[in-house]
């Protein structure tokens, strides 16, 4: 009888716990109304919770302000759309998990996500079994969309996947660029997480800043689960690195920084986009002043085209912040309700049956002005738009410090 | 520059840390064998406690220097309550029972109170900054030493000679150390063992807080998942050091640390191993320093009894 109640009570222990757990991932919005018509659902992928989230509920708030101007304008005759956003917490298994439950709801006919490369990598093949187009807003790797040999030979993997951000095989090397011709950096010390993202900006990086004549005074890899970067801060500063590169995410360039300037080497920290974020600068604290990010395109803020977005998310009073890819998942939300649109007013108003398939297929050739300019897709699947911006901390603030594209 | 000396603080801070935390496992393992696993988030709830009496207890702008005693109150009142509920509702029904039911309910009991606080702790979803002690680094020849890392430098010695005193010399120390060598003889000889029990997750918990305090001053953040890689090298420590032995948790800590940072620092520039040297494989160096000590030393470094009543 007592073995009994012990197992009833571990069992309702565990259960507990495991029921605890499953609340952190569920997140799913019904705010869409139906008033009448075809209701299409954007699904949405992106971490929610945990560290990267701040990032992520930028790209959810961004994606449901889309659908509902889309909505409020009446942009497609008969569809109402709705969003819905599952959380992926950065993990390519859970990305899956989304993928699969996406792909099971047949309203859904496109997807915006999610953040990581790597939870991609998990989610392409299943949109693509399916023919369910997916645009990312902040998805870098090169090898998404140009394949593994994209150095050598491009060649495009899966025809379902789009994205409105640059590649690393551009922000790398402008990194490198602006580091050489105008910080005047000549020794850099290069740390990366191992993590599909990191390792390939840290890679692209290297290699241009060797080519414009840059030496490498160290490389080393970091643990993402650890927050003591102590033996790796006292190795910058005895390798006389003028600069750091950091190929990986705020919530470890964070103290990685600090631990840095606190080891007595004061030199600025560089990263890609996964760093700006207003959550490095406090993690990294006040020393993290003239830390460097890179970011795909041009200020949303100094965008004439971005104006009515930022008002918007603004009136919509949404909690959190739209942070770094706010304007490319409005953009990338956008894309999938023109390709909606396309679709519907070729088959006389209404979605036909295969439309998935016709939607991705009208992915292809979706043009428009978009928040972040002009948006549009090449042969890989890539945004035509190339546009790169060097952002400062400031006062506790990035501030841009130079915008530009990357040629050759 | 030499920077062994420094790279050897950096892992007898990192050290210091894990022998805090691993102390808790030990001395709960001593004295009723269960491994806690629950521990690395009742030294995460401790370092939450520190921050809620730092941002709602105490008027804004507070100096650390009055502000650290009370948050070390405020974290080690939280962790030892969550501590001594975790006994009472979780591990006292199953005494007795298999021993595979506890240690489930000890996972089970760590993901709830990382849940908990992710859910219920004001904007704990991610990290949270940590108040920092004011005031620049310490310079002493090569080695620099921050000023949120004196708390810890002092701290962990000072814990554990105040361990060592409580265990060898006060009654309830010898009750402990009677419990642990046979339970049921302690119990006849009038030893309260339900007492005994609860106090040696209360004191574990009393050491974790200490560690996650440090740690908030340390990093100067905290975060709901920060206990679990933080606990898993703890018990790691304690399994170094000999589990049951408070002296093997705070060696085993320093060994583990040092080990890593080494591991860190120096492997890479050995020829041929640029490939291993990074900090990513800093953990695998550890694990293979502590599968060779238990090659050689099954019962840890400190370690006395083998296995004697598994």
């Amino acid at each position: 009888m007592r073995q009994r109640s012990l197992i009833a009570i571990t069992a309702a222990l565990s259960a507990g716990a495991l029921t605890l757990t499953a609340c952190g991932s569920r997140d799913s919005d019904d705010k869409g109304s139906d008033s009448g018509g075809t209701t299409v659902t954007i699904g949405i992928d992106a971490p929610l919770t945990g560290d990267l989230s701040a990032l992520g509920l930028g790209i959810k708030n961004s994606v449901d302000l889309a659908a509902k101007t889309a909505n409020k304008q009446k942009y497609v005759d008969g569809v109402t759309f709705k969003i819905e956003a599952l959380d992926d917490q950065a993990q390519p298994s859970s990305g899956q998990q989304n993928a699969t439950k996406l792909v099971a709801d047949k309203s859904v006919l496109g997807v915006v996500g999610p953040l990581n490369s790597s939870v991609a990598e998990s989610m392409q093949k299943v949109f693509d079994d399916a023919k369910l187009v997916e645009v990312s807003p902040a998805n870098t790797n090169p090898a998404l969309t140009q394949g593994t040999d994209w150095a050598n030979s491009k060649k495009r993997v899966y025809n379902s996947y789009f994205r409105t951000a640059t590649t690393d095989a551009i922000q790398g090397p402008f990194a490198a660029q602006y580091l050489i011709n105008d910080a005047k950096k000549k020794k850099v010390f290069v740390i990366d997480d191992k993590k599909t993202y990191g390792a390939g900006l840290a890679g692209t990086f290297t290699e241009e800043f060797k080519k414009l004549g840059g030496t490498v005074a160290g490389t080393e890899h970091i643990n993402p689960d650890s927050k003591d970067f102590s033996a790796i801060a006292t190795k910058v500063k005895n390798s006389g690195a003028d600069v750091v590169y950091y190929g990986g995410e705020y919530p470890q360039a964070g103290p990685l920084s600090k631990q840095i300037k606190a080891a007595g080497a004061k030199i600025p920290v560089v990263g890609g986009d996964g760093i700006y974020s207003a959550d490095f600068i406090k993690l990294a604290g006040a020393t993290a002043t003239g830390d460097l990010a890179t970011s795909v395109g041009a200020p949303v803020e100094e965008l004439a085209s971005a104006k009515e977005f930022v008002a918007n998310y603004k009136t919509e009073g949404y909690k959190e912040a739209y942070e770094a890819y706010g304007g490319y998942s409005y953009d990338s939300a956008w894309a999938i309700i023109e390709a909606v649109k396309k679709v519907v007013d070729d088959n006389d108003g209404k979605l036909p049956d295969d439309a998935r398939a016709k939607v991705t297929a009208a992915m292809q050739n979706v043009s428009f002005d978009g928040v972040t300019g002009k948006v549009s897709f090449d042969e890989f699947g890539d945004a035509t738009n190339k546009q790169l911006t060097v952002y400062a901390v400031e006062n506790g603030a990035w501030k841009p410090v130079k915008s530009g594209t990357y040629s050759g | 520059m030499n920077e062994l000396p420094q790279q050897l603080v950096n892992g007898l801070l990192l050290g210091s840390m894990y022998g805090l935390v691993a102390i808790g496992y030990t001395m709960v393992y001593g004295i009723v064998q269960l491994i806690n696993f629950a521990h690395g988030e009742i030294f995460m709830t401790g370092a939450f406690g520190a921050l809620s009496v730092y941002l709602w207890v105490l008027p804004n702008g507070t100096t650390m220097w009055i502000a650290l005693p009370l948050m070390l109150i405020g974290a080690i009142l939280v962790a030892v309550l969550v501590a001594i509920g975790a006994e009472r509702f979780a591990y006292r029904p199953l005494r007795g029972a298999p021993r595979l039911a506890p240690l489930i309910t000890a996972i089970g009991l760590s993901l709830a109170l990382q849940q908990a606080v992710w859910a219920w702790y004001p904007e704990a979803t991610s990290a949270r900054t940590f108040p920092q002690i004011e005031g620049g680094p310490f310079h002493l020849g090569d080695v620099t030493i921050q000023t949120g890392d004196i708390f810890l430098l002092a701290a962990a010695p000072i814990s554990m000679a105040v361990l060592a005193y409580f265990v060898m010399k006060t009654r309830t120390g010898r009750g402990m150390q009677a419990t642990a060598q046979d339970p049921d003889t302690a119990k006849l000889m009038g030893v309260n063992t339900d007492r005994i029990i609860v106090i040696a997750f209360a004191l574990g918990a009393v050491f974790a807080a200490i560690g996650g305090v440090a740690y908030g001053l340390k990093y100067g953040q905290i975060d709901y998942r920060m206990g679990f890689i933080l606990g898993l090298k703890a018990f790691t420590a304690a399994v170094l050091g000999g589990i049951g032995n408070i002296y093997g948790a705070m060696i085993g800590g320093v060994v583990l640390g040092i080990a890593e940072t080494l591991a860190t620092a120096y492997i890479a520039d050995i020829p041929g191993m640029d490939k291993f040297g990074s900090q990513s494989w800093a953990d695998v160096w550890a694990f293979v320093l502590l599968i060779l000590v238990l090659l050689f030393r099954p019962q840890g470094l400190l370690g006395e009894r083998v296995a004697d009543r598994a």
